[in-house]
């Protein structure tokens, strides 16, 4: 090893390298595959394509086409399939090309995969992660930007996980695979190409908030591509003389209520964001729970700053609908500040 | 148009359903399917009458209030024999709510088989310790659950086969599609049956679908039709046994067609003089499946007294022991609603049975 090479490998081993969310995914696809042999992947174009986004690519090349396999056109069956897979031994991660495509698969998330473990006392678990690309704010046509959370966030059974960083991204998705019942793994496309520092030995578990920022005075709770817009906000704030406090859901179910509510209760003031439509949504729960355990520290009313209750919008009009950084300021100066 | 590289023909059924053994319990030559040894339809008979004694007996508990409801395989026995009877230990049955009777021949103690039938919330036996799935309710979802243990079987070398049940209103749901297309696509290992007993509760089959027949949808999938008199255990015996060793060889997937038919209500609660005519079901009564293979056996000498009354002595006890079981009375936990959701309880579950456990205590206090 000539000596460049060597002080090479030794920044690389100071400095985790950057990669973006898409490339920390296929990271942690290939590392969970190389460590343990009954991992597979399959899905649609996952094969040689490598994935619509290129999470998949290099792993049919890599592992072979019985472990990173294209399956038939099918959401139902691609599930249905892992279900069984799941039963007998293997550890399947499956793609659902996009949101709005893996409702042909509902049934089997939820009357099957969901409830497997229990409709046999615990004697079979199903250890699948169901991967789905969601949301939008990436100017994608009709059927292509659902942010579809709360249907599987709703399932008894299910543990649904949504990373904002490509950094738990990949320590989720590790996490996600060695887990003995089905996660629904929703990564926001808005954040595939988002570039951060990922240390591949970074240990995560499922069911831990993160505070992203600390503050003092308002506490903004958001998760996946709204993370960004509540830093966004909170720097803005700040500026104006308001202390932000930012809390990353990170898992909506189990919902880790100890973390969001010991925010809350030191700032008093709670707003949560979400692209989602804001009827009956995760961000609702968040709010309610909020409401339900925290009221003798609020100065004022639980605040959502959602999506509206429409159908996905059009690119040319997606950003009336979707949380930014102006309408989560609004919300923050309805906070009934007077006293201060 | 290119024409495709063969047309395949040998893919499609016969045109009439496989039949070794007539009504009136001759045995027919048949140039590719033997009938199974006397041995083996001498304990297929046994089974029968065993399966018969199981839907009359679930038929009583019903009436008496102890099981919720029953969805009766009488008249179709023969093929819930068969169907557990073709199977190795080491392969698995993915039966539907119509199959209590194949998934206790294949082992299940009548007590576990019948408890999602009591009106409990889970299967009832330990389905890896029998390879049997739980029986699936919702129609079709199951044949991709079949299509995967086989996928994940082969993937290990293992020679398990996969014997998928439905019926035939099943076939028009899109599960069923998919997971044949899947098991062709993939080549795996999965036998799907299906029982065609002309009707889906109160829609007949020509409702269901425009096809031949149900076997000449396999041709679309790429894999081997066959059509089967399914109150004729001997065929069944033979064409069942003959697509698990061809798929256990490593042949593929294959579609059979039992044809039969459900001679009562589809269960307890429905009232089948709605929709079919009795002259049909007694039409059917002269084809019933118990009734040839013991003409069948009688005229070969097979059958005597003393077997006959020990295969009645057998069905008994198991009807004793459905008695039994069914009539103890059922205390459930109430901390199993939380036990089984996650592999470790949520801290919501958590706080959740908590309430549960205090309003239990405070009612119990009150009391």
């Amino acid at each position: 090893m000539s000596m460049i090479e060597h002080t090479r490998t030794e920044v690389a081993e100071q400095e985790a390298p950057a990669m973006t969310m898409a490339g920390a995914i296929n990271r942690a696809l290939a590392d969970a595959m190389e460590a343990d042999g009954s991992v597979l992947v399959m899905g649609e174009d996952v094969g040689k394509l490598g994935g619509v986004f290129r999470v998949t690519d290099g792993l049919a090349a890599r592992f072979g086409e019985h472990r990173c396999f294209d399956t038939p056109l099918a959401e139902s069956g691609i599930v249905g399939t892992a279900i069984g897979m799941a039963m007998n031994g293997l550890r399947p991660v499956v793609e659902m090309q996009f949101d709005a495509f893996a409702y042909p698969a509902f049934e089997q998330i939820v009357s099957h995969a969901a409830k497997m473990a229990n409709r046999t006392r615990g004697a079979i678990r199903l250890p699948m992660v169901i991967r789905i690309p969601f949301g939008g704010g990436i100017g994608g046509v009709e059927h292509h930007c659902d942010s579809s959370e709360a249907y599987y966030a709703h399932t008894p059974g299910l543990t649904v996980v949504c990373p904002a960083t490509p950094q738990d991204a990949y320590s989720l998705l590790r996490a996600a695979i060695e887990h003995p019942d089905p996660v629904i793994f929703l990564e926001p496309k808005k954040l595939y190409w988002s570039k951060a520092p990922v240390d591949v030995t970074a240990p995560a578990a499922i069911g831990h908030a993160r505070v992203a920022r600390p503050g003092a005075d308002v506490t903004l709770i958001a998760y996946g591509s709204s993370v960004g817009v509540a830093l966004d906000a909170a720097e803005v704030g700040e500026s104006e003389g308001r202390s932000v406090q930012v809390v990353d859901v990170r898992t909506l179910t189990p919902c880790d209520d100890e973390t969001l509510f010991t925010a809350v209760r030191s700032t008093g003031r709670a707003v949560v964001i979400a692209e989602a439509q804001g009827f009956a949504s995760v961000a609702s729960e968040l709010a309610a729970r909020i409401g339900e355990h925290c009221f003798e520290h609020l100065e004022a009313p639980v605040r959502r700053v959602t999506g509206f209750d429409i159908p996905y919008p059009s690119p040319k009009l997606e950003h009336f609908h979707l949380p930014d950084v102006d309408r989560v300021l609004d919300a923050i100066d309805t906070l009934n500040w007077e006293d201060r | 148009m290119d024409a495709p590289d063969a047309l395949r023909t040998d893919l499609l059924p016969r045109e009439h359903p496989v039949r070794l053994i007539d009504e009136h319990g001759h045995l027919t030559e048949d140039d590719r399917y033997a009938a199974p040894p006397t041995e083996r339809l001498l304990e297929a008979y046994g089974a029968l009458v065993r399966g018969r004694r199981i839907n009359e007996q679930a038929n009583a508990l019903v009436r008496q209030g102890r099981l919720a409801v029953y969805p009766s395989s009488h008249g179709q026995e023969a093929c819930e024999v068969a169907a557990a009877l073709v199977l190795r230990d080491d392969d698995w049955l993915f039966p539907t709510y119509r199959d209590s009777v194949a998934v206790i021949t294949r082992g299940v103690d009548p007590e576990e088989a019948f408890v999602l039938l009591r009106g409990d919330w889970h299967a009832g036996f330990d389905p890896r310790a029998h390879r049997i799935a739980p029986h699936a309710t919702p129609l079709a979802t199951q044949l991709l659950h079949a299509v995967g243990v086989a996928y994940a079987a082969k993937m290990r070398g293992e020679d398990t086969v996969v014997l998928a049940m439905c019926g035939d209103g099943a076939t028009s749901e899109g599960d069923f599609h998919e997971a044949l297309n899947f098991a062709a696509v993939f080549h795996v290992p999965v036998v799907f049956l299906v029982q065609n007993n002309e009707f889906a509760i109160s829609v007949p089959l020509s409702r269901q679908t425009a096809a031949p027949s149900l076997a000449h949808k396999a041709i679309g999938y790429g894999m081997p039709g066959q059509r089967v008199d399914g109150n004729d255990v001997a065929a069944l015996l033979a064409v069942l046994g003959d697509a698990v060793e061809n798929a256990r060889e490593g042949g593929g997937p294959a579609l059979i067609e039992a044809h039969t038919y459900r001679m009562q209500a589809h269960t307890n609660a429905d009232d089948d003089t709605r929709y079919r005519d009795r002259e049909e079901v007694r039409a059917w009564e002269e084809r019933d499946p118990l009734r040839r293979m013991r003409a069948h056996l009688l005229a070969e000498g097979a059958l005597d007294d003393a077997t006959e009354a020990a295969f009645a002595e057998e069905a008994e006890r198991t009807a004793t022991a459905m008695r039994d079981a069914m009539n103890r009375e059922v205390h459930p936990d109430p901390e199993d609603l939380f036990r089984f959701v996650h592999a470790e309880r949520t801290p919501q579950l958590d706080a959740q049975w908590a309430q549960l456990r205090d309003e239990l205590a405070r009612e119990e206090a009150g009391a």
